[in-house]
């Protein structure tokens, strides 16, 4: 018997694979729309208030009542929180991911408790994280500072690395640590001349997407960062950071300093982009050697 | 004529989890000569072969009991630096890996590891490694080009090389030539002929042409099992077990 599709049938599987082609570029257009329409709204809502002066210079009295300043103050803290933060949480990761991938069992209790733990951390909220960050500065007898705020972050950021990092070492083949073995060279060695150098675009991206989470995130360093309109000039000094900079400006009462906020929200955007830019210049320059 | 035997396995097992894939082989492989263990897919050719140098190690669940003497010292005795005999053997693999860097970095990556750090030298170990794996003449001009752009056939040569610039005794070959094409194949197999002047040379294969072309000594292992070992010659023209037999005449496979 000869298998034949009706033409109504035939009308139908089209109108479906139809209708599914225009939610498909429908959700698409939605997500490139959104980015566009924060990038627009954020820049036109900052226009009135974007000027050298915000950039390049540190609050003076009465700057959130609308007289003169800038947030050099919050650029330069929110830099140094987010370089600080990132990097320390770089290097607590990779030990950690080095030691589930090459060091344990692949199916090994440990390995399987430790990725449920980052799964668990990545999802707490990060008011909790700033809630936990304040005790711990405390019992460390520290005040709010660039230092308390670092640790705070870093350890936000922690899972969100690690788990990054770790989706990318998983993948390492077999083979390539056993060649690596095969001419003698001890596990550490395989860990930090094979499999570090194989994982570098993976690493790069993890760095990226930990640090955006860290330098955007308000909660965590309210109570642990401290504000302040100088520029810290120590680790033990509280700091200020652009996402508590829209906050309060945007809270206050005058039009004019929520302008501002708007225009602290362009300088994070952008700063961000930027970043994201620059690494993945990088990233194409260190995948040069990478197996595909 | 009397060999040497430059490896002795007594009464080798291995498990995996439950699965007993070795079942208590006993072998001497000689000395300079080309060893082949050919044997249907799934009989533990290449879990034999990497007990030799104990990347059996790194498998999740393994166990081996039994002895494997290399120049008459059991690598899996309690004292053994695990580094210092895989040092001894060089590895190619069934899918060339290069490592992720340069053409000489990879060749020079196992001389650094022991502690090579003159120039001159590591230049000069890269250079006579590449020309005895016949890959020098083709990447003179390109050494500090990633490794992974050289073709497969290049790629094999290279890991070649790269496990000759350790100084091993011993090649491990685990069906070196599966993922290359004919020509490369050919290439690969007439460096392992010539190689056996200098090293014994121990091969997994599952071509028996290709065992046939250049082992001198055969190992038929089945189901686990060492059924029969021998002189090449006497194996192919003359096997006493039925079951290597029908292996040949390609009634089991």
């Amino acid at each position: 018997m000869k298998l034949e599709t009706s033409p109504a049938r035939l009308r139908h599987r089209r109108m479906v694979e139809a209708s599914a082609r225009v939610l498909m570029i429908g959700s698409t257009a939605l997500v490139i729309g959104s980015l566009l329409a924060i990038i627009g709204v954020i820049v036109w809502k900052s226009l009135p208030a974007l000027n050298l002066d915000m950039i390049t210079r540190t609050p003076k009295g009465g700057y959130y009542l609308g007289k003169e300043g800038g947030i050099l103050n919050a650029i330069v803290g929110s830099l140094y929180l987010g370089v600080g933060a990132t990097a320390l949480a770089l290097v607590v990761s990779l030990p950690i991911v080095l030691y589930l991938n090459l060091y344990t069992k692949r199916k090994s209790r440990i390995a399987g408790l430790t990725r449920f733990a980052f799964d668990v951390l990545w999802g707490i909220p990060s008011i909790v994280y700033g809630a936990f960050g304040f005790v711990l500065m405390m019992a460390l007898g520290l005040r709010a500072s660039l230092l308390a705020g670092i640790i705070t972050v870093a350890l936000l950021e922690l899972p969100i690395m690690s788990r990054a990092i770790d989706e990318v070492m998983v993948l390492v083949p077999r083979e390539l640590t056993e060649a690596s073995s095969a001419v003698g060279a001890t596990r550490l060695e395989t860990a930090l001349k094979v499999v570090l150098r194989q994982c570098m675009p993976g690493i790069m991206t993890a760095i990226l997407i930990a640090f955006g989470r860290g330098i955007g995130d308000a909660a965590s360093v309210l109570f642990t960062t401290g504000f302040t309109d100088r520029i810290p000039t120590s680790l033990l000094q509280p700091a200020a950071t652009l996402p508590l900079a829209i906050f309060f400006q945007l809270g206050t009462p005058f039009p004019e300093v929520q302008q501002r906020a708007y225009a602290s929200a362009a300088v994070l955007t952008l700063l961000i982009l930027l970043i994201s830019v620059a690494s993945r210049l990088l990233i194409k320059r260190l995948t040069k050697h990478v197996i595909k | 004529m009397e060999e040497r035997t430059h490896i002795s396995i007594r009464d080798l097992n291995v498990y995996y989890g439950g699965l007993h894939v070795l079942k208590g082989i006993s072998l001497d492989i000689p000395d300079r000569k080309i060893t082949a263990i050919i044997g249907p897919s799934g009989c533990g050719k290449t879990t034999l072969l990497k007990s030799l140098n104990r990347l059996l190690d790194a498998v999740d669940g393994v166990r081996v009991d039994g002895k494997v003497l290399v120049d008459g010292e059991d690598i899996y005795g309690p004292k053994v630096e695990v580094t210092a005999i895989r040092k001894k053997m060089g590895l190619l693999s069934q899918k060339p890996q290069v490592l992720p860097m340069s053409i000489f970095d990879n060749v020079a990556y196992g001389p650094k590891l022991h502690g090579v750090r003159d120039k001159t030298r590591l230049d000069f170990i890269v250079r006579n490694h590449l020309v005895e794996a016949g890959l020098w003449d083709e990447v003179k001009d390109r050494l500090h080009h990633p490794a992974s752009r050289l073709s497969v056939g290049q790629q094999q040569r290279l890991c070649l090389a790269r496990g000759l610039a350790v100084g091993p005794e011993i090649i491990l070959g685990d069906e070196p030539t599966s993922a290359l094409d004919p020509q490369s194949s050919q290439h690969v197999e007439r460096k392992l002929v010539d190689l056996k002047k200098d090293y014994t040379v121990v091969v997994v294969t599952h071509i028996l042409r290709q065992a046939r072309r250049i082992a001198d000594y055969v190992v038929f292992l089945y189901l686990g099992e060492l059924v029969e070992h021998g002189p090449a010659e006497e194996i192919f023209t003359n096997p006493k077990n039925p079951r290597t037999r029908a292996y040949m005449t390609g009634e089991i496979s």
